[in-house]
């Protein structure tokens, strides 16, 4: 299309100081933006209020979206469920027989706990969900993976608490606005989270990878003792996540960790616990690291490329 | 085309009737805004899989109704987009900033342009703002992860523009004058 000539300013001086100011305020628009995106990575909270403010704006149209989301998603899984019950009735009464037998087997080794931890003078973190809410949007079209949460200071959520699902962790709470908070999901890449195997406690810590899986990072270096099907839980060092939390499952192995497979699907949770961070539940909150300081990423991006090179 | 003779049965429902100025200037802001706002709604997703929704509309807009917005319709527009789409605050001033002039600088540079042409200056346009879009956030590893974002937003983007030609319409709806 050409364009229409009543644009063309001819020897209208208002029409061309009209474009001249346009152009103008066009680059002085693109210098604001540099300015303003110098500052905020320097100081990524440095506009979490406006955020807040935002987010609590748009928070009645996400609490109907959210509804909406998983009232679909109970239609589909209701209509592939009626297609394959069969087969999977059968497994999964199999599952649960052994599952009966395991579960009486943890009952016995959590009262064992209980009673050495008694023994040693241990009081048992008391771990109570501070709210339950709805994650009502995410950042879906940007590679950082945020999610708003329905529940803000009006129900007691504070920076740092972790979210989390029935199946496992979701992330961590970074800004509290009034009725919404700002959660950083543990498959950002930025989230770090300390980990160990579930089995036999093997510290490693977890950063995300943007894609909706994990990075394991083996703290102790030299063979990788890490097999495909192993599940992770959090450790509670760092005073953030509870000990326990069910996290990831590894599925293929690099040089020094692995790559996993995040438990918690956050789009097919309809409700999650926000709980308080465990250094708190714990009773020892000088165990907390500050908030402001985010958990250090130990390998550069440039380092990380160069051990995937030669890992492969 | 209907006749002169037909003016009566073609204005019968049309008479006394006008455009409002407020809808004809505000929609277009209005749906680029709630375009940044509804890429979050739709799913908690685990990876960039949501077309920039707000961005395509502008494109669209810009598009299809030149001089519509002005140049400078970045600054404001790109501010609601960063107070909802996670990035950086300031990223989506300065990228839809630059946008804006880039398609003011081929549109007097290329004036006859079919609408392949649009298509593809428009595609290249949202490639390269997610590519710069995630360097600026400081995603690692983001060619693969981009991928499927990348052709799904290039491919979205004509749908984006048939629902902004049908806002366009809506744009200028005839509303009853009194008096």
């Amino acid at each position: 299309m050409a364009p229409p000539n009543a644009r063309r300013t001819g020897f209208s001086k208002r029409a061309q100081y009209t474009t001249f100011f346009g152009y103008l305020a066009a680059i002085a628009g693109g210098v604001v933006g540099a300015g303003l995106l110098v500052i905020s990575l320097l100081n990524p909270a440095a506009f979490a209020s406006l955020r807040g403010l935002a987010a609590d704006a748009a928070a009645p149209a996400g609490d109907v979206a959210a509804a909406s989301r998983s009232g679909s998603q109970s239609v589909m899984s209701g209509l592939w469920g009626y297609l394959t019950w069969g087969p999977r009735v059968a497994a999964m009464n199999r599952e649960l027989e052994v599952a009966r037998v395991q579960l009486a087997e943890a009952r016995s080794q959590a009262e064992e706990n209980r009673r050495l931890k008694a023994l040693l003078g241990l009081s048992a973190a008391e771990a109570k969900p501070v709210a339950f809410a709805r994650l009502i949007n995410s950042t879906a079209s940007s590679p950082r993976r945020y999610a708003t949460l329905s529940a803000g200071r009006d129900r007691g959520v504070v920076t740092g608490m972790p979210v989390r699902s029935p199946e496992g962790v979701i992330g961590r709470v970074l800004e509290v606005a009034d009725h919404t908070a700002r959660v950083l999901l543990i498959t950002d890449p930025e989230s770090l989270v300390p980990v160990m195997r579930a089995r036999d406690g093997v510290p490693a810590f977890a950063q995300g990878r943007g894609d909706g899986t994990l990075q394991l990072r083996l703290i102790n270096l030299g063979l990788n003792p890490l097999r495909p099907g192993d599940v992770f839980v959090t450790s509670g060092s760092g005073g953030i996540y509870l000990p326990g939390m069910a996290i990831a499952v590894v599925v293929s192995l690099t040089r020094d960790g692995a790559v996993a497979r995040v438990l918690s699907d956050p789009t097919q949770s309809a409700f999650v616990a926000v709980y308080p961070a465990y250094a708190v539940a714990a009773q020892m909150p000088e165990a907390l690291v500050p908030v402001a300081e985010q958990p250090p990423i130990p390998p550069t991006k440039k380092k990380m490329a160069k051990a995937e090179a030669v890992a492969q | 085309m209907p006749w002169a003779g037909d003016a009566e049965a073609v204005n019968a429902g049309r008479l006394n009737r006008a455009p409002s100025p407020l809808l004809a200037r505000s929609v277009p802001w209005l749906v680029i805004a709630f375009g940044s706002v509804l890429q979050t709604m739709p799913l908690i997703a685990s990876a960039p899989v949501m077309p920039p929704i707000g961005f395509l509309f502008l494109l669209a807009w810009r598009q299809l109704r030149p001089g519509l917005l002005p140049v400078w319709a970045g600054l404001p527009l790109g501010l609601v987009d960063d107070l909802y789409s996670g990035q950086p605050f300031g990223s989506a001033i300065l990228l839809w900033s630059l946008a804006m002039i880039v398609f003011e600088v081929i549109e007097q540079r290329f004036p006859w342009r079919s609408y392949l042409v649009d298509w593809l200056v428009a595609g290249a346009v949202i490639v390269a703002y997610l590519v710069l879009a995630a360097t600026i956030a400081q995603a690692s590893g983001a060619a693969i992860i981009l991928a499927p974002q990348l052709v799904v937003s290039v491919l979205v983007f004509p749908l984006a523009e048939r629902f902004i030609a049908l806002c366009d319409r809506a744009r200028l709806w005839r509303f009853r004058m009194l008096g």
